[in-house]
């Protein structure tokens, strides 16, 4: 073989262009872990976050110089011999990831200091958290996919257990790590089996080789199993009934920065993964299994939030229920369906993550104060965090001018579009039983007696950038949505 | 069209949105706040008496129209526009305004930066409700007024009002997403948002499948929003806890001016946009109205609480108004316009005299007063006059209105207009009858003979309600001829129904 061949075969510039994201985010993460060890303990919290937080900026930034290479040099994406493709459409994805990688940053940094976490592991593994699920969303390959969520999700297990010295994050960590190994090796089954009836892992492959089944109406048998444990294993991941019994659990348990990181950018991620293998793969029997996955989700969701009074728990299963609201996307017509689901994505990772940080900081030492109970009174006692944490919550219901009142709109608009009358309908009974419970913590924090016992400290500077940033995207998406959707809308164009 | 012409519902709308946002930076002085809230109010007030003013009477479609790209996934327009139907509507929210701001002056000592910032968001929330003409936009006007209520009740109320506001929102809230799902129907089917474009669209018959089922579902779909919202019985039982634990100022805004968000939205949409459906169930509906109408009566004749009381008979007097409504004749409309007008006058009133009482004794009971009239004169004359005003004396605003809807209810089905006649009468018993018990005879309870009489602000802020009761009464036709066009037109598709019997 001549030396040119090889040289041809090997990876050039445009190839890692299109990893650039990761790259910048592995370099800053090990970058912490080899600090870590020589540092002044003491020292070390502020520093360490200080790089993590460029690291998270500089992957912003990559991922803004993609767009900008992509297009300039008018390429298809496609890199590392069709495995990645960098899209309108991952980079999207890779800009939501990286912001909630900022936002929980920021939000971590006095929380460590409380908890008395060590920091190094900490802000590493949320980096490295970051490459998986950046990874995903321009992964066109199954068995990459796999690797993807193997390494984000192994970060997410060991940051779920981080508050070592209490007894339930410990315990959130073995039952997130050892059902969610079982959901990732649905998936591996699901990824063989689909491998079996198209005799490919390249999701652009088995979406024509499944496409001429559409003609006849149904595809192999074996692909309708692989699609279906495909989709046990990633509905795993997103926390969708009836694979959602490990989230309350683990949520209650897992120090709040990290909810709020694990509930927003693994399943923004996910859901990237979960677009292109059911759109672009043209997976058979995708609107039944995606309604009764949504369906129950959305329903199952909320009603057991109504009964919650742990905050952490209650908005674990608010996050199931969200959950369900953005599968009702999934099940809709693609044009209509994918634009929905990327906004849904955006403004829920928004909201969520400033929830959790508001939740993560009044929690105080060992996460003390999570009961409904301790929010008594909070309105009076700290006016700024409880009207923070209000719009969160009338965004989580979906209240105009908020992010959350368009997402929920997008949605149910395009299940409408495609005649999904009946999913829509659950879903809108399904948000006006939601304003229940936030509202009930609303009630709590403005209308109950203050309780001295529960200490108020202030708003550190960290935290104060984190809610400040999440507050503005929530308006702006509730406000001026139409530039996000358009983009969204246009890489959808490009995803076909 | 001059820029004032184009921009003046856009100004009207936002000018107490944009006070509050002001009011947010303002220092926590109680005495410059509240004269900074007034000053909003009463510049709203005057804004809005622009529109009465060059509303061109002999038309009958959308004026002051402001049409705007909004956001363009989906197809959401900022269109704004003004029929004699939702004017009179927009300037009784003014109106009102102003008055609660005064009501509350000394009522609201804590928080009071917050309550008038939720005051004044409430009157955005509400004009826009009134004036939006793109579904989207209304409903996102229609949701918003749930938040500043909520909280105003929740927040400023009496003793149970937390319970009071959680309800409220829940029962609104859940009733409005049925609304929500049909708007997402006729957007999906028409592509658009636009009230006209949808109307003109469902009668050129143009929506695909637009049949079988689907026009009830619609139907009943926004009718369920807006029979909360009124309440129509039996989705009634929200508003009396509503009411007795709101504060004056939010219980004069809810019955004065959120009850006839329910109301216009049937006028407006359940007629203006599914006629075939609206006539096939005007039977079920009407008896529904009238079981309101006697049901709230009698209830209220019961009621130991003055608020409690007034609240009820909200209930038999929106009765009226969904009567008048699906009478489907020109006369019911009108009439049913009229009593909305007149109710959020003379209920608001009584709702700030009840505050005035309350402020004063820190109780509604009827049984703690008696013989007040001795003790408050003014009050008491005031008081007096309210309350003939909504019993329906001649020449007083309620008079007008209840005639017109029950002349229409009997044109519609004689017995329709039998039974909803008997409600003037029990409205008479019970408004009476509650007069009698807390102003004449001897002076029950000591306490009351030390209570003061009304003062300079408080006289200020019922001086208007009492005036325009009486220029209601008297001049009827000022406000029927804008009303009469618009009503005019709703009723073009039931010919059938057309009576020639006009507001004179």
């Amino acid at each position: 073989m001549l030396l040119a061949d090889i040289v041809e075969t090997l990876p050039h510039g445009g190839d890692y262009v299109a990893i650039l994201p990761e790259i910048v985010l592995s370099l800053f993460g090990m970058l912490i872990m080899l600090l870590d060890p020589v540092m002044d303990e003491r020292r070390s919290q502020r520093t360490l976050g200080g790089i993590a937080l460029a690291g998270a900026f500089a992957a912003l930034l990559a991922a803004f110089f993609q767009a900008h290479f992509l297009s300039h040099t008018g390429g298809s994406g496609l890199a590392f011999w069709n495995m990645i493709k960098v899209d309108a459409f991952s980079i999207f994805f890779h800009v939501v990831v990286t912001a909630v990688t900022i936002l929980v940053i920021l939000s971590s940094y006095e929380y460590m200091e409380v908890q008395q976490i060590r920091a190094g592991e900490y802000y590493g593994l949320i980096l490295f958290g970051a490459v998986g699920m950046s990874l995903m969303s321009s992964a066109m390959e199954l068995v990459l996919i796999f690797i993807a969520l193997e390494i984000s999700s192994i970060a997410t297990y060991i940051l779920a257990g981080f508050r070592r010295r209490s007894a339930i994050s410990s315990e959130a960590s073995v039952k997130y790590f050892l059902l969610g190994s079982f959901a990732t090796a649905f998936f591996l089954y699901g990824v063989a089996l689909i491998f079996g009836a198209t005799g490919s892992t390249s999701i652009a492959t088995i979406g024509q080789s499944l496409a001429q089944y559409d003609s006849t109406g149904h595809g192999p048998l074996l692909a309708y199993v692989g699609i279906a444990l495909m989709f046990v294993g990633l509905g795993f991941k997103v926390a969708a009934a009836p694979f959602h019994i490990w989230t309350p659990d683990v949520y209650e348990g897992a120090p709040s920065p990290v909810v709020g990181f694990m509930s927003t950018a693994p399943k923004a991620a996910v859901f990237a993964v979960l677009l292109r293998i059911m759109f672009q793969a043209q997976a058979p029997g995708r609107v039944l299994l995606i309604w009764i996955a949504a369906a129950l989700s959305m329903t199952i969701g909320n009603i057991a939030a109504l009964v919650q009074d742990n905050v952490k728990r209650l908005l674990a299963y608010s996050s199931i229920a969200h959950a369900g609201y953005l599968l009702v996307a999934f099940a809709a017509l693609p044009a209509n369906g994918i634009p929905a689901a990327m906004f849904y994505t955006a403004s829920y990772a928004a909201m969520n993550v400033g929830a959790f940080a508001v939740v993560g900081h009044f929690a105080n030492a060992g996460e003390r104060y999570v009961s409904l109970e301790d929010y008594a009174g909070l309105g009076k006692r700290s006016p700024l965090l409880a009207s923070v944490l209000t719009i969160f919550l009338l965004s989580l219901i979906g209240i105009p001018i908020t992010g959350g009142f368009f997402a929920k709109f997008y949605v149910f608009t395009a299940a409408m579009q495609s005649n999904l009358i009946g999913l829509t309908i659950i879903g809108v009974i399904n948000s006006a039983v939601a304003a229940y419970y936030y509202l009930r913590l609303i009630v709590f924090m403005y209308m109950r007696e203050p309780r001295e016992e529960v200490p108020v400290t202030p708003v550190p500077v960290g935290l104060g950038f984190a809610l400040g940033l999440s507050l503005a995207i929530t308006i702006y998406l509730g406000v001026q949505p139409t530039r996000v959707l358009d983009y969204a809308q246009k890489s959808v164009d490009l995803l076909r | 069209m001059n820029w004032l012409d184009q921009n003046i519902l856009t100004l009207v709308t936002f000018a107490p949105a944009l006070g509050a946002l002001l009011l947010v930076f303002f220092p926590r002085r109680h005495r410059d706040i509240r004269v900074f809230a007034l000053v909003i109010s009463l510049l709203t007030f005057v804004l809005s008496l622009h529109l009465p003013a060059h509303f061109h009477r002999d038309q009958a479609g959308f004026q002051f129209d402001i049409n705007l790209q909004w956001i363009t996934t989906p197809n959401i327009h900022y269109h704004m526009g003004m029929d004699g139907i939702s004017m009179w509507l927009v300037v009784l929210t003014t109106f009102l305004t102003p008055l609660c701001v005064l009501i509350s002056w000394t009522s609201i000592h804590e928080r009071v930066k917050e309550f008038f910032i939720l005051l004044l968001v409430l009157e955005t929330a509400l004009i826009g409700v009134f004036l939006a003409l793109d579904l989207f936009l209304f409903y996102f006007f229609w949701e918003a007024t749930l938040i500043p209520m909520a909280l105003l009740i929740g927040v400023y109320g009496h003793g149970r009002r937390v319970y009071a506001a959680v309800k409220f929102f829940l029962y609104t809230m859940i009733a409005s997403v049925f609304m929500l799902a049909a708007i997402l129907w006729l957007y999906a089917k028409t592509g658009s948002f636009d009230f006209v474009v949808i109307q003109n669209a469902l009668r050129g018959g143009a929506v695909p499948d637009y049949s079988g089922i689907v026009p009830l579902m619609l139907f009943l779909g926004f009718f369920i929003a807006f029979a909360v919202k009124v309440p129509l019985f039996p989705f009634h039982t929200w508003l009396p806890d509503a009411h007795v634990e709101a504060p004056t100022a939010g219980s004069v805004l809810l019955a004065g001016v959120l009850l006839k968000m329910g109301t216009y939205g049937m006028l407006r949409f359940n007629l203006g946009l599914f006629p075939e459906q609206a006539r096939a169930n005007a039977s079920w509906i009407a008896v529904l109205a009238l079981i309101g109408i006697v049901y709230g009566a009698l209830v209220a004749m019961v009621q130991p609480n003055m608020k409690k009381l007034i609240a009820y008979s909200s209930i038999s007097h929106l009765g009226f108004v969904v009567l008048g409504i699906f009478s489907f004749t020109q006369a019911g409309l009108n009439g049913a316009m009229f009593v909305m007008l007149a109710h959020g006058v003379s209920t608001g009133a009584l709702f700030m005299l009840a505050g005035i009482l309350y402020e004063r004794r820190h109780t509604y009971e009827i049984s703690e007063f008696g013989g007040l009239a001795s003790v408050m004169p003014k009050y008491s004359t005031f008081f007096l006059f309210v309350v003939l005003a909504s019993v329906g004396l001649p020449l007083l605003n309620g008079f007008i209105g209840e005639f017109l809807v029950l002349s229409g209810a009997f044109q519609a089905h004689m017995w329709w207009g039998v039974v909803g006649a008997s409600g003037i009468i029990w409205s008479a018993c019970y408004l009476l009858w509650m007069y009698q018990r807390v102003f004449f005879g001897v002076v029950k309870h000591e306490e009351n003979l030390t209570v003061p009489d009304l003062n300079l602000r408080e006289r200020v802020a019922l001086w208007p309600a009492a005036i325009m009761a009486l220029a209601m009464g008297v001049a009827p036709l000022l406000w029927l001829n804008a009303i009469d066009p618009a009503v005019h037109n709703a009723l073009v598709p039931f010919t059938q129904f057309m009576s020639k019997v006009v507001s004179q």
